[in-house]
């Protein structure tokens, strides 16, 4: 048959396409019992079975396009988010990266088997092995694109928390009318103090803020480049009308800027955040009394 | 530049071109001299944009104003602007700042001596 030789010698991935279009049940019927789909797809096993299907089909696709080693190829688009789920949920079973690459991998010998089984009994030893190769390299790329998508959520995930840490991080509370105060907690880097010196620079327009406190007990250390950023931002909240208080050092800080010789020059500290909110009370001339007779009376 | 009784009211606004600043220092300083101003009061709330170049025109009218025995206010400014200003390590050490205009006539109004003459004034009146 002229034909057949002529499709056979020409292209292995011609071949590979054709089988897996001709085999798309019987390989989904095999893979169903892996690891990888068995403990993903607990439902039933047709769930497998059809998670199975659309990966060969997608396989086949790529295949079609001749472009078996491109993990961008447009035939895993598909099936991206199914396979980014399957290497997710081994993930969070608790496999490593290496653990999971290896159970996909062991998804290549049964269908390899099949393609063996399935050539013709004449086909020349050297059309076999290309066609075997270039489902090996098929297969390859399966497992990069499956780990690609995992370790993109990851980041992505990643990318999320730090942004929601900075959010998160940084509320400005309002003490009183006109004073603003800041809790400033876990390390200060250049990122996180723009942030902070923003967000609290807007509160003060916001609340008409003629005070704001810095609070740093939940700052674990205080270096040079803290003390930096402090000054900066007291200096930006000075241009702006406010005065800004630096409250919460503790003992073991303020020995520690002693040492270091950091200066935070005229900026007004206070131990905590309580002394600076009397202070500041005492600057606006406000005062605070403890109940009288009459009932109780703030202010 | 507006007068309000021993204060001069001055309003930036947009885009302020080198020589204007320049020329608005000028301004202020022959203003000052001839009105027998106290305080000068500098509304920023409507400059977007500040460069090395107007914060240093802005230290020195603070400068100038108070060889002239009167104190500066700046007031009102933009977030960004005094992060930018911060950041070119302009912090204005000589300038007082205030929230609002209302705030700021209030400080001038506080800690002013009652004039420059430095309480003659008051004993005639």
């Amino acid at each position: 048959m002229p034909d057949q030789a002529e499709g056979t010698a020409a292209a292995p991935t011609h071949e590979i396409r054709e089988f897996l279009r001709r085999r798309r049940e019987q390989i989904a019927q095999r893979w169903a019992d892996e690891p990888v789909f068995r403990t993903v797809f607990t439902v039933s096993r047709d769930e497998a079975v059809e998670a199975g299907k659309a990966v060969v089909d997608a396989l086949a696709q790529v295949a079609d396009a001749a472009r078996v080693e491109d993990p961008d190829a447009a035939g895993f688009t598909t099936v991206r988010e199914q396979l980014a789920r399957m290497g997710a949920a081994r993930s969070r079973a608790g496999l490593s990266t290496a653990q999971v690459s290896s159970e996909l991998a062991a998804l290549r010998p049964p269908v390899e088997n099949l393609l063996v089984s399935d050539l013709p009994e004449d086909a020349s030893a050297e059309h076999v092995r290309a066609c075997v190769t270039t489902l090996s390299v098929l297969m390859g790329t399966l497992r990069v694109v499956v780990m690609q998508t995992a370790l993109s959520e990851g980041q992505a995930l990643i990318d999320r928390q730090r942004l929601q840490l900075l959010e998160v991080a940084t509320p400005v509370i309002k003490l009183w009318d006109g004073i603003v105060a800041v809790p400033l907690i876990g390390t200060l880097d250049s990122a996180r103090s723009q942030v902070v010196m923003e967000t609290l620079l807007e509160s003060i327009v916001e609340q008409q803020a003629r005070y704001a406190i810095l609070d740093i007990t939940g700052v674990p250390t205080v270096d040079s480049l803290v003390a930096q950023h402090l000054m900066k931002t007291v200096a930006a909240a000075r241009l702006m009308g406010a005065e800004c208080i630096v409250s919460g050092i503790r003992p073991a800080i303020a020995q520690t800027m002693v040492h270091l010789g950091l200066d935070l020059g005229t900026v007004v500290t206070r131990a905590s955040l309580a002394d600076a909110l009397g202070y500041v009370l005492h600057q606006l001339g406000v005062g605070i009394v403890t109940p009288g007779e009459n009932g109780a009376v703030v202010r | 530049m507006l007068r309000l009784g021993e204060v001069l009211l001055v309003t930036l606004q947009g885009d302020l071109h080198d020589s204007t600043a320049q020329q608005l220092q000028e301004d202020l300083a022959e203003t000052i001299v001839r009105s027998g101003a106290t305080g000068v009061v500098i509304d920023v709330s409507g400059v977007e944009i500040v460069d090395s170049f107007l914060g240093r025109i802005l230290a020195e009218i603070a400068g100038q104003t108070g060889l002239l025995a009167a104190r500066t206010v700046l007031v009102g400014m933009r977030p960004a602007v005094a992060i930018t200003l911060v950041e070119l390590g302009l912090t204005l050490p000589g300038v007082h700042t205030a929230l609002s205009t209302e705030v700021a006539l209030e400080l001038l109004r506080q800690q002013a001596p009652s004039s420059r003459f430095g309480g003659l004034r008051q004993e005639s009146q």
